[in-house]
C-alpha cells in the first residue's frame, strides 16, 4: 500500500481493510502466506514428535514465570548487574524512549544500528531518536526496506510481506541510488554492502530480546541474517529492550522455546543464528578462568557459570544495557487476558488467519497485527480507539491451533467484545436487539411463533434466494445471496417424521 | 438438538439426521422446548444472555432420559460441549449441570464415527463430492471423521478441497459487520470448490453452508451445497 495506512498508525480498520482488498499486489503477496509460512508451520508441527507435549511444557513454563514475575525480574536484574551490565525499568513508552535517549546523549552517540525488534516499534523509538538528531539504521533486510520506504512493518517476523520483489527493487534502487533488478539475491547483496559500513561505524547497537533468562541474566536473540549478532557485538554499546513478559526462569527452559519459535515462525527447525548474551565484554585470563568456571558450573548443575565465576569475554561491546518495558503488561497480568503475555511474537497466528490473509498487517492500525494484534493493540493502546479489532475475526480458531503456546486468542477476542459493551455507548441498539432475541429463545412458545411466522412470510420466497437484504443485514448480500427460509420448520415436520418411525424402525 | 438455523433454514438436514440415526438402530427423541444454543450471544460478547439461553437448553435436555444428544452442527456442538461448562465456571451447581449435558452431547460425525464406530453408514450417492471442514470441528478436536464417512458412501467420488481447513468467512455477525472481508474469503472458498469439478460440496454446519451456498449462487455456480447428513441418509 502506498498510502498513509502503511506509514502511520491509525484507527480506521474499515477504510484500511477496504483499500487492502483493492490492492492487487498486496493480495498476491498475502495469498502466498497459506502455502509458504503457514504450510511450513503446519509441516513443522507434523514432523516434530511430541510437539503437543512440548507446547504444553512451554505453556507451563510461561504460566510459572508469570506467577512469580516480580521475583524473576529482580533475579534477572541481579544477574545482569553481576555480569557487568545495567538494567533499566520503563513503566510506559515515553519512559522507555527517555531512557534510550539519555543513554545515547550521555555517550555522544551519533549513529545507531538496530536489529529487528517489535518492542522498539511499540515504543516508537526511531522517530524519537531521529528527532534528537541521531541516525538510526534498521539492519534486518525487511526492516531496512520498510525504513527506506518510510513504512511500518506489516508482520511480526516478515516485515515487508506486503511488498512484491519489484516494489522492493524500486525502494532499494531509490535508497541506494543504484539501478537494481528485481532479484532477491542481488537486492540482499546490495543491502548487505551498504549495511557493513554502518555496523563498522555505529556508536550503539539496539536489539530486542526473544527471551531473557532470569537465573543467568542472559538475553537470547535469534535471527536468520546474522544482523542481530553484528548489532549486539560490533558497536561499543549494546542496548536491548524487552517486555517484562519475556523472562523465563532457567537456561534449561530455553531449548523448549527455541524448538517452538523457529518452527512456528518459518517452519525451520532452528533459526540460523541463536545468540546468548550475558553482559558486556569482561577482561581477564580466559585460559585460567575456564577451568575453574567449568568446575563451578558443573557443581551447580548450570550450563553457564554461576555468580562470581563468569567466563572472561574479550569480545563484544564495552557496555550492555537492558531496558524492561511494562506498558500495561502488569495490568494484563491479573486480568482475563493473561495468556496474551505468553506470546513469543512468532507470527504463526497471522499466517493462519483468514482475515490477516485478506487485509494484511497495516489494516489493523497498531504496532501488532493479526489475531494477536487484535488482542494486544486494544489492551496496550485502549479499546475505545480500536472498537472494531475484537470483531475483526470469524473466530475460526486457526490462530490458536497454529500458536506454539496455544494462546486462546478467540476467547480473548470474545472477552474484548464484552468489555466493549461496557466501555462504548455505540452498541446500545445492538444490545437491545440481543436482549429481545434472548427473551424469545427462553420462551419456546415465542420462538415457535417466530419461526412459524418467518417460514410463512419468507419460506421459499424470491425463487429461494434473496439478492439483497435490508438494514443491518445488508452486509450479507454484498457478496452473496441469502437463502429463503424453509416453507415448514423442522419442528412442524417432526410429527409426521415420528409417524414414519411408528411404521418403521422403532421397536 | 436440531439447532435454530437447522430448524428454520435447513430442516431437510434435521429430517435426514433423524432418518439416518433410525436406520442405524438409534431411537430418536426431539424435545420440542429447544430453541437456540446461545452461540450468537456468546460470540458477540453477551455472556449473561448466553448463560440465560444455556440454562434453558440444559433444562430442556435434562427432562429427556437419553444416552446421547446428537447435534448436526459443529458450532452448536462446540458451544454445548466446550463453552457451556466454561460459561458457568464460577457457579458450581450450573457448572455441574452444564458438564453433564456436555458429556452427553456429540457432533453428528463424532457420534457416527467415534461413538457408534461406523465409517460406513450404508449410504449411497451418485456424484463427485468435495468437503469443507467447518472450523468448530477443530474446537471439538475432530479430524477426518467426515472424510471417512464420505469415502465409505457408495457411488461417491471424493475430491479433496484445496485449503480444506481454511475458514469460509462466515463467523456469524462477522459476515455482516465486515461484508467485504467476509465476501473476499468466501469467494476464495467458492472458487476452490468450483475448481474441484464436484457436483456437490458438503459440510457439517448450517452457518458455513448458508455462506458457501450464498456465494456459489451469486457467482452462478451450479455446485450444490449440502449438509453432509443429506448424502448420508
Amino acid at each position: 500500500m502506498s498510502t498513509t495506512y502503511a506509514q502511520h498508525e491509525h484507527t480506521d480498520f474499515t477504510g484500511a481493510s477496504l483499500e487492502a482488498l483493492e490492492t492487487p499486489t498486496l493480495q498476491s503477496a498475502l495469498a502466498r502466506l497459506g502455502v509458504t509460512l503457514a504450510a511450513g508451520n503446519r509441516a513443522a508441527w507434523g514432523a516434530l514428535p511430541g510437539s503437543d507435549e512440548l507446547r504444553e511444557r512451554a505453556r507451563q513454563i510461561k504460566d510459572d514465570a508469570l506467577a512469580r514475575l516480580d521475583e524473576l525480574l529482580v533475579q534477572t536484574e541481579d544477574a545482569v548487574r553481576r555480569a557487568g551490565g545495567y538494567v533499566h525499568w520503563a513503566s510506559d513508552v515515553a519512559e522507555a524512549r527517555r531512557i534510550v535517549l539519555e543513554i545515547a546523549r550521555e555517550r555522544g552517540v551519533k549513529c545507531i544500528v538496530k536489529s529487528k525488534s517489535m518492542t522498539t516499534e511499540e515504543i516508537h523509538l526511531n522517530p524519537a531518536l531521529e528527532e534528537a538528531g541521531i541516525e538510526v539504521v534498521e539492519t534486518d533486510f525487511g526492516e531496512y526496506i520498510a525504513q527506506a520506504a518510510k513504512q511500518r512493518p506489516s508482520h511480526l517476523v516478515a516485515p515487508i510481506i506486503h511488498m512484491t520483489v519489484e516494489q522492493v527493487a524500486e525502494v532499494l534502487s531509490n535508497h541506494l541510488k543504484q539501478d537494481l533488478p528485481p532479484d532477491a539475491s542481488t537486492l540482499a547483496k546490495a543491502a548487505r554492502a551498504a549495511l557493513r559500513e554502518k555496523f563498522r561505524t555505529a556508536d550503539m547497537g539496539i536489539t530486542g530480546a526473544n527471551f531473557v533468562v532470569a537465573e543467568t541474566g542472559t538475553i537470547c536473540i535469534i535471527s536468520n541474517e546474522g544482523n542481530a549478532r553484528l548489532t549486539s557485538t560490533v558497536p561499543p554499546i549494546h542496548l536491548a529492550i524487552a517486555g517484562i513478559e519475556k523472562v523465563i526462569p532457567r537456561l534449561a527452559d530455553l531449548p523448549v522455546f527455541l524448538k517452538l519459535l523457529a518452527r512456528a515462525a518459518t517452519g525451520q527447525k532452528m533459526s540460523v543464528y541463536t545468540s546468548l548474551i550475558t553482559g558486556p565484554r569482561r577482561e581477564g585470563n580466559r585460559e585460567s578462568a575456564v577451568g575453574s568456571s567449568v568446575e563451578n558450573a558443573a557443581a551447580s548443575g548450570a550450563l553457564l557459570p554461576t555468580a562470581g565465576s563468569l567466563f572472561p569475554e574479550l569480545d563484544g561491546p564495552r557496555e550492555f544495557h537492558l531496558i524492561f518495558l511494562d506498558n500495561g503488561r502488569t495490568k494484563i497480568l491479573g486480568s482475563s487476558y493473561r495468556e496474551s503475555l505468553y506470546c513469543i511474537r512468532c507470527g504463526a497466528c497471522l499466517n493462519a488467519c483468514p482475515v490477516y490473509r485478506k487485509v494484511g498487517g497495516h489494516a489493523y492500525g497498531g504496532v501488532y497485527a493479526g489475531p494477536i494484534g487484535a488482542v494486544l493493540t486494544p489492551l496496550y493502546d485502549g479499546l475505545p480507539d480500536y472498537p472494531l479489532l475484537p470483531h475483526a475475526s470469524s473466530l475460526c480458531g486457526a490462530c490458536q491451533t497454529a500458536c506454539p503456546l496455544k494462546i486462546a486468542i478467540p476467547h480473548m477476542l470474545v472477552h474484548l467484545r464484552e468489555d466493549l459493551h461496557r466501555e462504548s455507548e455505540m452498541v446500545e441498539a445492538e444490545s437491545l436487539i440481543y436482549s429481545l432475541c434472548k427473551l424469545g429463545l427462553r420462551w419456546p412458545r415465542l420462538y415457535r411463533i417466530g419461526a412459524w411466522l418467518t417460514t410463512r412470510l419468507f419460506g421459499g420466497r424470491a425463487g429461494g434466494w434473496f439478492k439483497s437484504l435490508p438494514g443491518p443485514f445488508a452486509g450479507w448480500t454484498h457478496a452473496r445471496d441469502f437463502p429463503a427460509p424453509a416453507r415448514r420448520t423442522f419442528r412442524e415436520q417432526w410429527e409426521s417424521l415420528n409417524g414414519e418411525s411408528d411404521r418403521g424402525a422403532k421397536p | 438438538m436440531i439447532t435454530c438455523l437447522g430448524d428454520i433454514f435447513r430442516p431437510e438436514a434435521g429430517v435426514a439426521t433423524v432418518r439416518l440415526l433410525r436406520r442405524l438402530g438409534v431411537q430418536v427423541e426431539f424435545p420440542e422446548g429447544q430453541t437456540c444454543c446461545g452461540q450468537p450471544f456468546f460470540n458477540s460478547g453477551y455472556p449473561k444472555h448466553a448463560q440465560d439461553v444455556a440454562r434453558h437448553t440444559i433444562e430442556v435436555f435434562e427432562r429427556v432420559a437419553v444416552d446421547a444428544i446428537v447435534v448436526p452442527s459443529g458450532s452448536c456442538a462446540a458451544m454445548v460441549k466446550v463453552e457451556y461448562p466454561a460459561l458457568f465456571h464460577d457457579d458450581a451447581q450450573w457448572h455441574g449441570r452444564a458438564t453433564e449435558l456436555a458429556s452427553r452431547a456429540h457432533e453428528l460425525t463424532d457420534f457416527l464415527v467415534n461413538v457408534l464406530g461406523r465409517d460406513d453408514v450404508g449410504a449411497s450417492f451418485r456424484g463427485k463430492v468435495t468437503y469443507h471442514f467447518a472450523c468448530h470441528l477443530r474446537t471439538l478436536g475432530l479430524k477426518d471423521e467426515a472424510v471417512r464417512l464420505i469415502r465409505a458412501i457408495r457411488g461417491v467420488e471424493y475430491v479433496p478441497l484445496e485449503g480444506l481447513e481454511d475458514c469460509c468467512g462466515f463467523g456469524g455477525s462477522f459476515a455482516v459487520r465486515f461484508p467485504e472481508i467476509s465476501g473476499a474469503i468466501v469467494h476464495d472458498k467458492a472458487l476452490a470448490i468450483v475448481r474441484t469439478g464436484a457436483d456437490a460440496v458438503v459440510a457439517t454446519d448450517a452457518g458455513c453452508l448458508m455462506n458457501i451456498a450464498g456465494r456459489l449462487h451469486r457467482i452462478g455456480s451450479n455446485v450444490r451445497a449440502l449438509h453432509l447428513v443429506e448424502i448420508l441418509a
